[in-house]
């Protein structure tokens, strides 16, 4: 294998298993901001309850999110050194504003959420609670615009050396894909973390541990749970839209359209052969044309528009979008159940529902890394959309031998923390909150 | 053309303090993992050995992903060289810190396997000390480059011994670091323990500093010219000699800010020797990346310093807050 396939394969990796960490820090604390609100009102014990266990499972979630992070940092200039000496002007302050900015914010305030509970006052405690969940949403923001200007770059000015310059920071941190993108993002997370204290509370409820403290952590995920996989439709909806216009082969590998016409279907589920330029599947017609502007005989571009050489891998980026969107859609009808059953009052009591929501925890991990697929993939053959490729991105003096060997590396030590990770979360939760 | 030249030179100097803050403050935290077999007896000691660190060392990590980023806005060229250049010495570092990070978090979850996640943390922190000093070593005394600013030696290029007295300098500040925190931290036995590695380690790093100086000055001819250069050296022997008289005073507070003075008597010289290059071609000094050849464009650096000059206040701000929150002695009650 070559050194470049090597290293796309370690970024994927890489990136892809830190990501399931952030995502659980911004839901978690989420949850955390809530419950310690509750707490600083009104006074009762559960929530600060609530409170120190989640604290507890944020320390595993935040660490290991903190040491796989570390490895990106550093992958743009290990992996990607030709990248990084072309967009320097860019792609670097944002990450530095995101060390300044975020970063520091995050993680000097959860020292203190971990290990102030008895040194401080309750409202420097929640002042705390607040600045980390600040902080990594910050944090989100910053690098959701790094990633954002490699999809819909602005701001920028191509020299006659070929560089690549700086020429607004503010067109290049707000291009025209960072605001849905960080929308879009920030709700997939918060699923993430209603889903995962869902689970757990839900496996209290039906065990009949933790009394009040697990109803109420319950009803906070449920609620949390009902809304934002419905708020993610509209929020998905408007990525979609954008997808079409700014990058348009990349939209018709989504729904595996080849020529460009009016009244275009939707699919549900389908396979794409990207030889025969076909798409089978069951769809519904003309719904991609209306969703796009609300007119059902709205124009959308094909693939055939576009040169065989720009295309991404089709069906793959075909297969990654439906998984995510119909995790969506599965969600939004679980939550909405959860929501009904709680007005009802039968929450607690629904024994079923309660044995499925443990199960559903790697369900937004799914659709988040199934999402990101479709973003990343759908972008190839371009690092920085239109502007460079891939392959020639890549560092140039890192040999196969060495990218294998880290790569070999990371599999060892990543598979030790994941099922540290999993060992530990599992351990803590039969501790649970009283302890 | 001059404008641009003061930017450069601003963020050269940015850097140099993030890096210099960065290795103060890991500096003690990665001091204290790498003694922990040395100084704590037993499971309570090092438990407070730990909780002494625990609420701090990521937000201490931070000032070297925020340096790794300031270095990748500023000189992207130098960032790509040196973690492109370097790629097998830059995975160790990332395992390295990747096992201390995670050790103490699940050593505090896991006691089962609490020796375990020790020996992580004393591995880690020792060989991720280690090799920074190795790499910064290498990127000031010079590596052989080419014409695309590629490095074109291979990983015991890296393994010569004037980079590796720069690890072991490094090395022997960083726990003599260690050893202040826990001196200031920590009572009873375990401080005793504290003040005794603080004495024998005081000489070591005399002996390596002084060893440092006197290779430093050989092998760049200039140096011995620069003010900065004897500043530094004034600043680290102060430091030691002031740490001598502490220890022997059995003051607690005082060594740690003796120790870092003389940290930051051996990171002047090590300026005074570098500037303005970045990373020195060995080969052909024309080839070497410096502040003004490897920089990105005036646009970036002035919109960075607003960034920074804002942010970075503001972030001291607080982190003295939080610091100030755990001020004093580490008490048990601090755990996760
Ligand atoms: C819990 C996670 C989750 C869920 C339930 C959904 N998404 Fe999503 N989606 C993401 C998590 C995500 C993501 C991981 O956050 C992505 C990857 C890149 C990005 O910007 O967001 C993403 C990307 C992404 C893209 C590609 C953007 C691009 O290529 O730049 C589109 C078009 C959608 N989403 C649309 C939807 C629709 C219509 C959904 C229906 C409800 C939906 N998503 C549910
Ligand atoms: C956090 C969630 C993310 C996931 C799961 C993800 C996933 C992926 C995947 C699967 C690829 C491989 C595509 C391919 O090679 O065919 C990739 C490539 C890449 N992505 Fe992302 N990505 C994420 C976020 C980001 C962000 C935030 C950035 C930049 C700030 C980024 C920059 C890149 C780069 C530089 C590559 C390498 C070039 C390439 O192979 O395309 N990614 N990513
Ligand atoms: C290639 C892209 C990425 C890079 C270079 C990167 C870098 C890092 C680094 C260095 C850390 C450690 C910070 C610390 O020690 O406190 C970290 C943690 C974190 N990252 Fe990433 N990251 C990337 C992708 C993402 C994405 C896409 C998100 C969110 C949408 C994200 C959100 C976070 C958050 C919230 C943390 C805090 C630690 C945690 O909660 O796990 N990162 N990241």
């Amino acid at each position: 294998m070559s050194a470049l396939l090597l290293a796309r394969i370690q970024f994927a990796f890489t990136i892809g298993f830190h990501f399931l960490f952030p995502a659980m820090t911004l839901g978690v604390t989420l949850v955390i901001l809530i419950s310690e609100t509750g707490y600083l009102i009104k006074k009762e014990e559960r929530y600060r309850r609530i409170t120190d266990f989640l604290v507890r499972l944020l320390g595993l979630i935040f660490v290991t999110g903190a040491a796989t992070g570390l490895t990106m940092e550093f992958s743009f200039g290990t992996n990607w050194s030709n990248y990084s000496r072309a967009v320097g002007d860019i792609f670097g302050p944002l990450l530095a504003a995101e060390g300044v900015i975020a970063f520091f914010l995050e993680s000097v305030f959860l020292g203190v959420l971990i290990f102030a509970r008895n040194r401080v006052s309750p409202r420097v405690y929640w002042l705390s609670a607040l600045l980390v969940f600040i902080g990594g949403h910050l944090s989100a923001f910053w690098i959701l615009a790094a990633n954002s200007w490699m999809q819909t770059p602005a701001g920028y000015a191509v020299d006659t050396a070929g560089k690549i310059a700086l020429t607004s920071f503010a067109d290049a941190v707000f291009n025209p894909s960072t605001h849905v993108r960080l929308i879009h993002t920030v709700l997939a997370a918060w699923m993430t973390g209603a889903v995962m204290v869902a689970g757990i509370a839900g496996y209290y409820v039906r065990k009949g541990l933790h009394g009040q403290t697990a109803r109420t952590m319950l009803k906070i995920a449920i609620i949390l749970f009902a809304l934002t996989p419905v708020l993610q439709l509209g929020a998905g909806h408007m990525h979609a839209v954008e997808v079409i216009n700014m990058q348009p082969e990349k939209a018709a590998a989504l729904e595996g359209h080849f020529v460009t016409s009016r009244g275009v279907p939707l699919y549900a589920v389908g396979w794409v052969d990207t030889a025969g330029e076909t798409t089978y599947g069951i769809y519904v017609p003309k719904l991609l044309s209306f969703l796009y502007n609300f007119d059902f005989d709205s124009e959308i571009k094909g693939l055939r528009d576009f040169p065989k050489a720009h295309w991404p891998p089709v069906n793959l980026v075909f297969q990654a979008y439906h998984v995510m969107v119909g995790i969506g859609m599965l969600a939004i009808a679980l939550g909405l159940l959860g929501a009904f059953l709680l007005v009802t009052g039968r929450l607690y009591r629904t024994r079923w529902y309660l044995f499925v929501l443990p199960f559903l925890i790697p369900l937004p991990h799914l659709a988040h890394e199934t999402g990101w697929m479709t973003a990343e993939i759908g972008r190839q053959p371009w690092i920085i959309y239109g502007l460079m490729k891939t392959a020639d991105a890549a560092s140039v003096v890192v040999s196969a031998g060495n990218v294998l060997f880290s790569l070999v590396m990371f599999s060892l030590i990543y598979l030790l923390l994941f099922v540290m990770f999993v060992m530990l979360c599992v351990k803590l939760v039969k501790q649970g909150p009283a302890s | 053309m001059e404008t641009i030249q003061n930017f450069q030179i601003l963020w050269y100097v940015l850097i140099f303090v993030l890096l210099l803050g960065y290795s103060l403050l890991d500096g003690f935290d990665l001091g204290i993992g790498s003694l922990l077999p040395f100084l704590g007896r037993d499971k309570e000691e090092r438990d407070t050995l730990i909780h002494s660190i625990g609420p701090v060392w990521d937000g201490n990590e931070v000032w070297l992903i925020t340096g790794g980023g300031a270095l990748f806005a500023a000189f992207p060229q130098a960032y790509a060289t040196a973690f492109s250049g370097f790629y097998l010495a830059m995975m160790l570092v990332l395992f390295a810190l990747i096992f201390r990070a995670v050790s103490m978090e699940f050593r505090a979850h896991d006691p089962a396997r609490a020796g375990l996640w020790e020996t992580a943390l004393v591995v880690g922190s020792g060989a991720a000390t280690l090799l920074f000093g190795v790499a910064l070593g290498n990127v000031i005394y010079g590596v052989p480059l080419d014409s695309r600013m590629e490095y074109t030696g291979d990983f015991l290029t890296l393994l010569r011994p004037v980079p590796l007295l720069f690890g072991l300098t490094g090395l022997a500040a960083v726990l003599l670091q260690g050893a202040a925190w826990a001196v200031m931290k920590t009572d009873g036995a375990l401080q005793q323990r504290a003040f005794k590695a603080v004495r024998v380690l005081l000489w070591v790093n005399g002996a390596v500093a002084i060893l440092y100086f006197i290779v430093m000055a050989a092998a760049f001819p200039g140096l011995p010219g620069r003010p900065l250069f004897y500043a530094g050296v004034l600043l680290t022997l102060l430091g030691l000699v002031g740490l001598f008289f502490s220890a022997r005073k059995r003051n607690d507070g005082a060594p740690f800010w003796e120790s870092s003075c003389s940290f930051i008597g051996l990171w002047l010289v090590a300026g005074a020797a570098q500037f303005p290059n970045l990373i020195k071609a060995s080969n052909d000094p024309r080839l070497s990346l410096t502040i003004f050849n490897s920089s990105t464009g005036l646009h970036t650096l002035k919109v960075m310093s607003v960034i920074a000059l804002i942010g970075m206040p503001i972030v001291i701000g607080y982190t003295v807050f939080v610091y100030r929150i755990f001020k004093g002695k580490t008490r048990p009650s601090d755990s996760y």
